[in-house]
């Protein structure tokens, strides 16, 4: 019997995802993967595997799934109502998938992007050495009903594990460096830019999002700068001075001047903002940003160890009926 | 004065950091031929050496890109081995890239397949038909991959195609579309939004992610858009990923 993942249903921003593609930005093609890093590495760490195993990525909602032999999942990101056969189940947790049952994920009730990760990974097929789908460059599709995705080797066991979160699912303050065209922008723009609430746009997709609420900024550089490297996390400003936050599906280069670029370990609370959620960015020094990397390295790799075991409420427990309640009951005088 | 002139004086290059992870070596203010090669040749240096921390090069059109882990290598200490480099020897000098092609590729100017070449020709201070002849009789040169994945940027056209990007982004423009703005080319491997100007159209692959060559052109490329017809170009279409285009080596 083939492991598989059976996709009843799913929702229209469903894709396959891993840490992307390193090494082609020459080529003009951006690494792309998963839009929030850390909940990659909360998943992986739920399920005690390797941090670029492949996931589900599922924006807005999620679908209706069932696995083709008994699977461990970790569902991570943007909380979604999530249950297996009718009994809801707990997000930034692992659970058992028993063969057959049905997994219902619906939608966000905060964030935008949450993930499903399976033991042993999605083992679709690599393209340029990964397996995460990068829409705008036309690798790989969107996931859809009827699908059916191979899931890898589980070595690993253990379920029933959840993790306490970081909230990062309601915007909030974001910090950004200066980069090498915050220059373009008089002091005037900068300080407006910073005390700016902005609010995430309706529209949004893994390229990037766009910022509004604010009167437009303008570069003293016009519309003819030359085109120059892109990084995820730049705040680039399009023509009619609206400001953009670029994601890991971004473009390579760029003529639009960028007025600054969120720190990667930040770049989460962007790409988790859901529509209409407040944002506001603060600059820091590259000192504190370095600091601030280095501080959420060390949070990602303590996420195993801060497993907690998952405290089920009795009256939600699908299978109280298996637990073998009684044992360990004693006459009380045998210590 | 030039512009690559004004770009060699002492202060260039110039190094500056990109986002918390990144570092620019840029050759210039301006796009100048000297300063592309320097970039290229630069690049193609530190691929060869190599750096512990350094995790990707690229090249944008005058700059080279570093993208480095600075948990384990210091910006301070990338900064200072960057400058050193930079100034052991005249990187402006620095040959083009061994294996060049020219590449010829029909192109359908303006009709409906690119309805901006009268806008951008009117731009440029020219009738359409002048703009066509001056586009397609330019040998442009491939002057970086960028954007998007296998997407050339090429030039450097005449100086009356010094016009500025549209203030609007144009919704979409097909892949395969050839676009102008500040004496560039930019031939489109995706369909995407763009403030560039859809002058022609190609039927051209430049991504072929399922290929032994996924990605087609390289910078120092050179490309001749050569004038077809819609019903032409359809007919090359369906003979393959080329559309029609042909490529020699470069002498």
């Amino acid at each position: 019997m083939t492991r598989e993942l059976i996709v009843h249903r799913a929702g229209p921003g469903v894709t396959v995802q891993d840490m992307g593609r390193p090494g082609y930005l020459g080529f003009g093609l951006s690494q792309g993967g998963a839009a929030d890093r850390l909940a990659m590495a909360e998943g992986a760490a739920l399920l005690a595997q390797d941090g670029r195993t492949a996931a589900l990525e599922m924006a807005g909602m999620g679908g209706e799934f069932e696995a083709s032999e008994d699977i461990r999942i970790a569902l991570t990101g943007a909380p979604m109502r999530a249950a297996i056969d009718g009994q809801r189940i707990a997000w930034h947790a692992s659970h058992e998938l028993p063969k057959g049952a049905r997994l219902v994920i619906g939608g966000a009730s905060a964030g935008s992007y949450g993930y499903l990760h399976v033991g042993g990974g999605f083992d679709t097929p690599e393209t340029l050495e990964a397996r995460s789908a990068h829409l705008a460059a036309g690798l790989g599709k969107a996931v859809a009903a009827g699908d059916v995705l191979p899931v890898g080797e589980d070595p690993g066991h253990g379920t029933n594990q959840c993790l306490s979160v970081e909230p990062r699912f309601e915007g909030g303050t974001v910090r950004v460096v200066p980069s090498l065209q915050t220059d373009f922008f008089g002091s005037d723009q900068i300080a407006r830019f910073e005390s700016a609430e902005f609010h995430r746009d309706t529209r949004g997709s893994r390229m990037g999002v766009r910022l509004n609420g604010a009167e437009g900024f303008h570069s003293d550089a016009g519309l003819s700068v030359l085109s120059e490297v892109v990084v995820p996390g730049d705040i680039q400003i399009t023509g009619d001075g609206t400001p953009f936050v670029l994601l890991s599906e971004c473009q390579t280069t760029g003529g639009y001047p960028r007025i600054c670029t969120v720190l990667p370990c930040d770049l989460p609370k962007v790409v988790q903002a859901a529509p209409g959620a407040s944002l506001r960015f603060r600059f820091v020094t590259l000192e504190d940003a370095v600091e601030a990397e280095a501080r959420a390295a060390r949070h990602r790799d303590s996420l195993r160890a801060q497993r907690q075991p998952l405290v089920r409420n009795p009256h939600e427990m699908r299978d109280l009926l298996a637990y073998q309640l009684i044992s360990g009951v004693t006459a009380g005088n045998d210590i | 004065m030039t512009p690559a002139k004004t770009d060699m004086r002492d202060d260039w290059p110039r190094i500056h950091t990109v986002g918390v992870d990144g570092m620019l070596v840029s050759f210039g203010q301006r796009l100048s031929e000297p300063a592309n090669r320097a970039a290229l040749a630069l690049r193609a240096e530190l691929e060869r050496l190599s750096w512990d921390g350094v995790e990707e090069c690229s090249t944008s059109l005058v700059s080279a890109y570093l993208r480095f882990d600075p948990l384990h290598l210091p910006h301070a200490d990338l900064q200072a081995r960057l400058a050193k480099l930079t100034s052991d020897r005249d990187w402006y000098q620095a040959a083009l890239p061994e294996g060049r092609k020219l590449w010829r590729i029909p192109t359908v100017f303006g009709t409906d397949l690119a309805p901006q070449l009268e806008e951008a020709a009117q731009a440029a201070g020219m009738t359409a038909k002048e703009a066509v002849t001056s586009i397609s009789s330019t040998q442009v040169r491939v002057q970086t991959i960028g954007f998007a994945a296998g997407q050339p940027y090429l030039g450097e056209l005449d100086e009356a195609w010094d016009i500025p990007r549209q203030t609007e982004l144009t919704e979409r423009v097909p892949e395969g579309a050839l676009t102008v703005a500040i004496r560039q080319l930019v031939l489109f491997s995706v369909s995407t939004p763009t403030g560039w100007r859809h002058i022609g159209q190609t039927g051209f692959r430049l991504f072929r992610p399922d290929s032994e060559v996924p990605f087609v052109l390289r910078p120092g490329d050179e490309v001749l858009f050569t004038p077809t017809d819609a019903e032409t170009l359809q007919n090359m279409r369906e003979g393959g990923p080329d559309a029609g285009a042909t490529s020699e080596v470069l002498k």
